[in-house]
């Protein structure tokens, strides 16, 4: 099969809604139990962008972001991102240490911190994708930085960019009731992965 | 005089004529290739995301890759006047935004993409006047038609202009 992002099939999409919505419903449940907090989740986003779009769907190239960036590896490979605008994470940050931080500075103690959560969330949404179909999947220890939307996305665009001049993004929105965290989950699977996993789900 | 500031966006190229503003957003990984014709006064900019067009299948798109994105600027400069024996240029970008323990080459993508604009400004013979390029942090940058400064801003790693 070619792969072509501009010709996935309504079904194909459906499957990869699907995907984002156990994913990242097993991931948002343990970040609730995490921070002992209800958290809403958005009903999952399967969206195909332009390269230069990309940037701009996070309030814009320049907005400070939070990406947290994790590899997957196995029968699957690819990449997971997990933004959040900067200041949501220093309320996420907040609540999980119960509020001694002053200053806008991050400090190493908050970096590892936004790691674990990265890497918590990573791991609940590739072990419910694992589980449901029947795939290994690996996850690499998380990265992180905090800059500008569109430099911290240019990593996953580029991988993109070796196959063409389109992005496949699974997305998904969720929010913490009262303090307003947003976060969004992006798992990009790479191409020879992309044909595979689709196989697995049995739509390709 | 207002001056329009033309915004270049991933994988695009843009020419134009004084009086102008270019201006690339939040550049990370990708290198911000810079030209200017001092007497024209024209100026181009080239919003790189790969080194080379020839290591991949799908290379339609030219403003992407430095080997095909520098021809087709200078062309287009020269379109609208510019002489390419006059064209220096100026370079920012080529972050590596994550760092992992393991050296894996996509990581490595910022690196690879300032060498390769490196590569192909000199098989062009275009000389690099100035630099702001590696580092972990991301860039927004303007050039300016009028005297073909370069100024860059970043997040926590401050200002200047080359």
């Amino acid at each position: 099969m070619e792969l072509n992002y501009e010709n996935l099939n309504s079904m194909q999409l459906d499957v990869l809604k699907e995907l984002g919505n156990i994913g990242a419903g097993n991931a948002v449940t343990a970040l609730s139990k995490m921070l002992n907090k209800k958290i809403n989740m958005e009903v999952p986003q399967v969206r195909i962008l332009e390269l230069a779009e990309v940037s701009e769907i996070f309030g814009g190239a320049e907005a400070p972001v939070t990406g947290i960036y994790l590899r997957m590896e196995g029968d699957i490979s690819g990449n997971i991102m997990f933004l959040l605008p900067i200041e949501s994470s220093k309320v996420l940050l907040d609540m999980l240490m119960g509020g001694y931080r002053d200053g806008d500075e991050f400090d190493e103690m908050d970096l590892s911190a936004l790691e674990e959560i990265g890497n918590i969330l990573a791991g609940s949404y590739t072990s419910s994708l694992a589980a449901m179909t029947g795939m290994n999947i690996r996850v690499s220890v998380p990265a992180l930085a905090i800059d500008m939307a569109g430099a911290v996305l240019s990593v996953p665009i580029i991988q993109f960019g070796h196959i063409g001049d389109s992005v496949m993004l699974i997305e998904t929105h969720f929010s913490e009731g009262n303090k307003h965290v947003k976060g969004n989950l992006l798992l990009i699977p790479d191409v020879e992965s992309f044909v595979n996993l689709l196989e697995k789900l049995g739509v390709a | 005089m207002t001056v329009v500031m033309t915004k270049i966006g991933i994988a695009e190229v843009c020419a134009a004529k004084d009086p102008a503003v270019l201006v690339t957003l939040g550049l990370g990984s990708c290198v911000g290739v810079c030209l200017y014709d001092s007497k024209k006064k024209v100026i181009g900019m080239a919003h790189i995301m790969l080194p080379s067009s020839k290591e991949i299948k799908n290379n339609a798109n030219k403003a992407k890759f430095a080997d095909t994105a520098i021809d087709m600027l200078i062309e287009e400069m020269e379109a609208i006047g510019a002489d390419r024996k006059s064209i220096t240029a100026k370079i920012a970008g080529g972050a590596q935004m994550f760092s992992f323990k393991s050296s894996n080459e996509l990581l490595r993508i910022g690196e690879r993409n300032v060498e390769a604009v490196r590569r192909e400004l000199g098989r062009h013979r275009v000389e690099i006047v100035a630099e702001d390029v590696g580092g972990n942090y991301g860039r927004t940058i303007e050039f300016y038609s009028q005297d073909g400064s370069l100024s860059i801003r970043t997040i926590g790693h401050g200002t200047k202009v080359i």
